[in-house]
């Protein structure tokens, strides 16, 4: 009788560890079918692919930068707006607001969040994009216009667009985590700073102090959905071929480029650039959320259900 | 101390006093200004796509180009047999991998699952679509709804296995006990106590995760690719509604920019309605 019930427990302990280790093989297999497809990019074009601006199907001449450029310029903008913003309002749901006015905000928050990104894309290609092109920026080059980043002609798609957009879709990842890591402070960092003659402000600024590390998990998680963002970006940026220091021209990303051109790409090699680009965005993405989810552990003692949250 | 140093320190408190002001002030604005778009998108999802919103919509088959009317019938059954595909694999596996990770979740193979399951939900879903197109796509030697099915179950994994660990660790340990106290063996505790009990709290994750992949499109456009006709065969490509939006919102005709509208106010609709009601349920369960 006991045999029988070892047994039927290990099988029913191996089924469902046979289901978490399948997490690997998934994980293993995306690895290999990029790499795989990768393989005749990488031995054609080797490390200079990552450092070539062509991209010429015709010829069979594929390069990244432009790509790479333009992934990291965009979510650089996208985090320039949406990092201030999402910390004043960490600390506004988290030190300041009223309960109700804290849960609605919260609750918009949470919205944002669930709305699918080719929604954000069409919003900022059909609205963002006449705004800017009829409002903002004829304004910045008209002001700013002797700054190398508002030059050119004011298209409303461009690498600006894209920022904008990204910011609204990042920003519930850095409020939300933000928001967990200054609760998780000790109420006491306040007490003493305020008994010490601190200002509210000042009072805040300490418990900002000691969330630190966790804040900045939550900055470079949103940094992680930035880059691989491909939708919304692909809608708004424009999607040349071209490395431009001016905000205001358009430009193209990694996610947007395959999601543009996989299923055009004639010949095997262009199929194979263009998972080789997958392939670097991957890597890319898997060292920056390695190391926020590392900095969000940290920040709030291994609390897992707030690094689970992001 | 002199006047002046007095006055100069009281100067210096007020000072303060202003700049705290100036910074709570900030802080309220920096709410505001992140509450803002969401007011601008569901407004003009609203006003430009109700006014195509009609029964038509649902029911009718995309009409060629300069023909008035139509739907996105194809569309959205395509996204509902595509999130269904998605769910029948991804939902065992998940929930599987998230009651071993609650019940036998202390070992070194449990610490590498988690953090490969952590690094699964940062993989980027365009990434995911590559990926797919070069295991499934590659092999039938066709764009497919299975391609598409299987790269959205890749996408929903990490959410499931997750949301299903904490839900299922929060089955208090004394039903344990008192299971296993009346002599049931370990697999008819997990399988008939503990999983029970988690039900409602599994069935809001997993249903989570399918709002969720109903709304990407990346992952689709080279797996399912979409289907300007009527199709519901698993191994041909298969029409949904985000690629479907994606589409008609670049193409240079009105009339499919306005159904592009129409197509997003109901993908909306469809993922927050699911996200709504799940919340309210379960805080009804909750309660």
């Amino acid at each position: 009788m006991r045999a029988v019930r070892i047994t039927a427990d290990g099988v029913y302990r191996a089924a469902l560890g046979g289901a978490a280790a399948l997490v690997f093989a998934v994980v293993a297999l995306i690895v290999y079918e990029t790499g795989r497809g990768a393989g005749l990019s990488i031995r054609t074009f080797g490390l200079g692919f990552l450092t070539s601006t062509a991209w010429d199907p015709v010829t069979e001449k594929f390069g990244a930068l432009p790509y790479i450029y333009g992934t990291l310029v965009s979510s650089a903008l996208a985090l320039l707006i949406a990092v201030p913003l999402g910390i004043g309002t960490a600390v506004y749901l988290a030190e300041i607001a009223h309960r109700r006015w804290g849960a609605i905000v919260s609750f918009v928050i949470e919205l944002l969040a669930a709305i699918p990104s080719i929604v954000y894309g069409v919003w900022g290609f059909f609205v963002l994009a006449p705004w800017l092109r009829n409002g903002l920026e004829p304004w910045m080059i008209q002001n700013f216009g002797f700054l190398p980043f508002f030059r050119g002609a004011p298209f409303g798609i461009g690498m600006l667009n894209a920022g904008i957009v990204l910011a609204i879709m990042v920003v519930p990842t850095i409020v939300s985590i933000s928001r967990e890591v200054l609760l998780a402070t000790p109420r006491s960092l306040r007490e003493a700073a305020l008994a010490l003659g601190a200002t509210r402000a000042e009072a805040i600024g300490v418990a900002v102090d000691a969330a630190r590390p966790g804040i900045l998990g939550a900055v470079i998680l949103a940094l992680g959905r930035a880059l691989g963002e491909t939708m919304a970006v692909t809608m708004v940026i424009g999607n040349t071929n071209r490395i431009s220091l001016s905000l205001l021209d358009p430009g193209a990303t990694m996610s947007s480029i395959i999601a543009n051109e996989f299923t055009e790409a004639t010949s095997p090699l262009y199929v194979s650039a263009l998972i080789e680009i997958a392939l670097v965005l991957f890597a890319v993405t898997i060292v920056v959320n390695g190391l926020a989810r590392l900095l969000v552990l940290w920040a709030t003692g291994g609390r897992r259900a707030v690094a689970a949250a992001a | 101390m002199s006047e002046a140093a007095l006055q100069r320190k009281a100067g210096h408190i007020s000072r303060r006093a202003i700049w705290s002001r100036v910074v709570i002030a900030g802080c309220y604005a920096a709410g505001a200004i992140v509450v803002l778009p969401l007011a601008l998108i569901l407004g003009h999802l609203i006003v430009k796509g109700l006014p195509a919103l009609s029964f038509s919509f649902f029911v009718d088959l995309p009409r060629p180009v300069g023909e008035p009317g139509g739907g996105m019938a194809n569309a959205i059954v395509g996204t509902l047999i595509l999130v269904g595909l998605a769910a029948i694999i991804a939902v065992p596996v998940g929930v599987g991998a998230g009651v071993y990770l609650s019940e036998f979740g202390r070992s070194r193979f449990s610490g590498l699952v988690r953090y490969t399951t952590d690094l699964l939900s940062g993989v980027p879903s365009i990434v995911v679509g590559v990926a797919a197109y070069g295991l499934v796509v590659m092999p039938m030697a066709s764009f497919s709804a299975i391609a598409g099915g299987v790269a959205l179950s890749i996408l929903m994994l990490p959410t499931i296995i997750r949301s299903t660990e904490e839900v299922v660790r929060l089955v208090p340990q004394s039903y344990r006990e008192a299971a296993l106290a009346l002599g049931a063996p370990r697999w008819k505790v997990i399988q008939q106590v503990v999983i029970p009990a988690a039900r409602a709290g599994i069935v809001t994750a997993s249903m989570l995760a399918v709002a969720r992949a109903a709304g990407e499109t990346a992952p689709l456009l080279f797996t399912a690719l979409g289907n300007r006709f009527w199709s519901t065969a698993l191994n041909k490509p298969i029409a949904s509604l985000p690629v479907m939006v994606f589409d008609y919102a670049r193409a240079p005709y009105d009339d499919w920019n306005r159904q592009a509208w129409t197509g997003a106010l109901v993908l909306v609709m469809m993922v927050t309605g699911i996200s709504a009601v799940l919340r309210l349920t379960v805080r009804r369960v909750a309660r």
